[in-house]
């Protein structure tokens, strides 16, 4: 088990370090002069030399790429090249922001679509398991960012219950933090959760079909006792799966949430990047979610073995 | 559901008994959408993107069935048009995929060990960049157009398919029609072109059916972002975002894309949840 733990950790440093090569290749590469780019056609041969300079982009590819991953390793990948800001700051910044605002979704998405799932499972030939089935799927087919300007335009617009977005750090106000956080949170869940529901209906019906859960009807245990005692446990292990999966959704689908929300996380630091042309910025940004997204796969990875005794012993296959 | 006496393949095929529910909404759909599209091509209920002589934000009436615009532009017309779009976008993005990806799987499936784990770990790799993440990526360099997000979305889709087509060649390429085939001699291209495709067009073409859902959705959400289909141009995700201003006083603005966006996606996922069960009868009782 050590050695599958090690073995999937050197492929994780070297996924990560092959998509450090192709971020950087790709935003550096392809477009010609960085400078040029940043500061658009129409500025002058001088204000592109002059920024060409100041931030060494005309220094071999090679060195500007091991100057940017060491950046990256300090979380500090330098200053944007118009505004100047830092972007370290920014990125941690933004993570605070996401961070809290998937966890949330996750977590809801979790707790509502596990319980869901299997009822759907039981009652699948029910006219309750059909609906709620038949809604999930319409949970599945309804975007994120639709969800949250319908959630605005009920909660906020008409109702008047919550604000429509923006950010409030929690410490500072913890009433109008969890106030800001839960309508995005609920509309990035909705999405994941509903496929989530889908998938642990499949894992619990397949469970429902084993020999084990007739023995225990058998001896005298109800079905929903049966469920909750035998075959959760067992359904878990797809269900893990996908719920890292849907981590690394939940994690892009924030970009388009923080967007609707006006919440100052990584999805909008990346989107205003874009919009103002900082390549260094955008690069870095998308090296953290690229990341983030890595992780968590190998973390999945991880737990699939700790879950499922029977991959523990495979060893070297 | 199905009996287990059924033969799942050859000419026995009876497709009347495999027809399911998911299958006959989804496609229902996936037709309407579809016939909307071919419908714009010859006609549409107002002049396109035209500017109306007629008060803005109107709602659904009998002139203007959906009501109109701020822009004072006849709603239906563009849900209309808009529909072209995510056909196009979800036709050129699955193309994309399938061609990379189908071939790159059968070739993983075929090929010495080193160079399935080669590409294998290239799927990997780009698995970590989603759809809409490289789609961001490719608009910063290149800017935004539908163009730009199709090809992105296409290439975000790949490893999708290298990796059920990989695992579907390994099971054909380890029955015994292809030992035959390979005793009688027969080259690994002809195992793949008369053995291996033909065998795993039902996993492909429930793949392009979710996959178009996918590509639907990174499409909208472009758009919703103005990263994608630039303004101008009908697209239901830019309707979307231009409608978020005024969603206190026009909110059918809002829910009208919203809801063509979303029936869109049901229909292509149900049509391929649908095929999945018809395909194998075997997941059918699930």
């Amino acid at each position: 088990m050590l050695w599958q733990l090690t073995r999937r950790l050197a492929v994780l440093g070297a996924s990560i370090a092959v998509s450090t090569v192709v971020v950087f290749g790709f935003m550096q590469v392809l477009p010609g002069n960085p400078a040029r780019v940043a500061l658009g056609v129409n500025a002058s041969e001088q204000a592109v030399a002059r920024m060409t300079a100041e931030y060494g982009l005309d220094r071999p590819l090679v060195v500007q790429y091991l100057d940017w991953v060491a950046g990256m390793l300090r979380l500090d990948p330098g200053v944007e090249y118009i505004s100047r800001a830092a972007i370290g700051p920014q990125i941690i910044d933004g993570l605070g922001v996401t961070v809290w605002l998937v966890g949330a979704a996750m977590l809801l998405a979790v707790t509502v679509a596990v319980p869901v799932g299997a009822w759907m499972a039981i009652r699948h030939r029910h006219a309750d398991g059909v609906a709620l089935s038949a809604l999930s799927q319409v949970g599945v087919a309804v975007p994120a960012f639709l969800a949250g300007i319908v959630g605005i335009s009920v909660f906020a617009v008409r109702l008047g219950w919550l604000p429509s977005g923006g950010w409030v750090v929690p410490a500072q106000d913890p009433v109008g933090f969890l106030q800001r956080l839960i309508l995005p949170a609920i509309a990035l869940a909705l999405v994941q959760g509903s496929v989530l529901a889908r998938y642990v209906r499949s894992a619990v019906l397949e469970e429902l079909q084993q020999d084990y859960l007739r023995t225990a009807r058998a001896k005298g245990l109800r079905p929903a006792q049966a469920v909750l005692r035998h075959t959760l446990r067992n359904a878990a292990v797809p269900v893990v799966t996908v719920a890292g999966l849907q981590l690394a959704g939940l994690l892009i689908g924030a970009v388009v949430i923080e967007r609707v929300f006006v919440l100052p996380g990584l999805g909008s630091l990346l989107l205003d990047s874009v919009q103002s042309r900082e390549l260094l910025t955008i690069q870095s940004v998308v090296m953290v979610l690229v990341v983030a997204v890595l992780v968590i796969n190998f973390v999945v990875d991880a737990l699939y073995v700790l879950i499922d005794p029977r991959l523990r012993t495979g060893g070297r296959r | 559901m199905t009996s287990p006496t059924r033969p799942t393949t050859g000419p026995g095929l009876d497709w009347r008994a495999r027809l399911n529910a998911p299958l006959l909404i989804g496609g229902a759909l996936v037709l309407l959408i579809t016939g909307m599209a071919l419908l714009s091509l010859v006609w549409t209920p107002h002049p396109p993107m035209k500017v109306l002589s007629t008060p803005a934000y109107q709602t659904p009436n009998a002139e203007y069935w959906l009501g109109t615009d701020r822009f004072r532009r006849d709603v239906f017309t563009q849900i209309i048009l808009g529909s072209r779009t995510t056909l196009y976008v979800g036709v050129v993005a699955v193309g994309v995929a399938a061609l990379v990806g189908v071939p790159l799987g059968v070739l993983a499936a075929m090929a010495p060990r080193w160079f399935a784990g080669l590409v294998m770990r290239g799927n990997d790799i780009l698995l970590a960049f989603p759809a809409l993440l490289l789609a961001i990526m490719f608009a910063a360099i290149y800017g935004g157009s539908t163009r730009v997000a199709m090809v992105a979305i296409g290439i975000a889709t790949i490893p999708n398919f290298a990796r059920i087509t990989r695992s579907g060649a390994l099971s054909v390429l380890s029955s015994d029609y292809v030992l035959a085939a390979r005793a009688a001699g027969r080259g690994p291209l002809a195992i793949a072109t008369r053995h291996v495709l033909p065998n795993l067009t039902g996993l492909v073409i429930v793949q392009a059916s979710v996959s178009f859902a996918i590509a639907i959705l990174a499409e909208a959400a472009l758009a919703y972002l103005g990263l994608g289909t630039p303004t101008g141009q009908p697209s239901w995700g830019r309707m979307l975002f231009e409608a978020q201003s005024t969603l206190r006083s026009a909110p059918h603005l809002a829910l009208i894309p919203g809801a063509a966006i979303a029936l869109a996606v049901l229909g292509f996922n149900l049509l391929g949840d649908g095929l999945r069960d018809a395909l194998d009868p075997q997941l059918a009782s699930r």
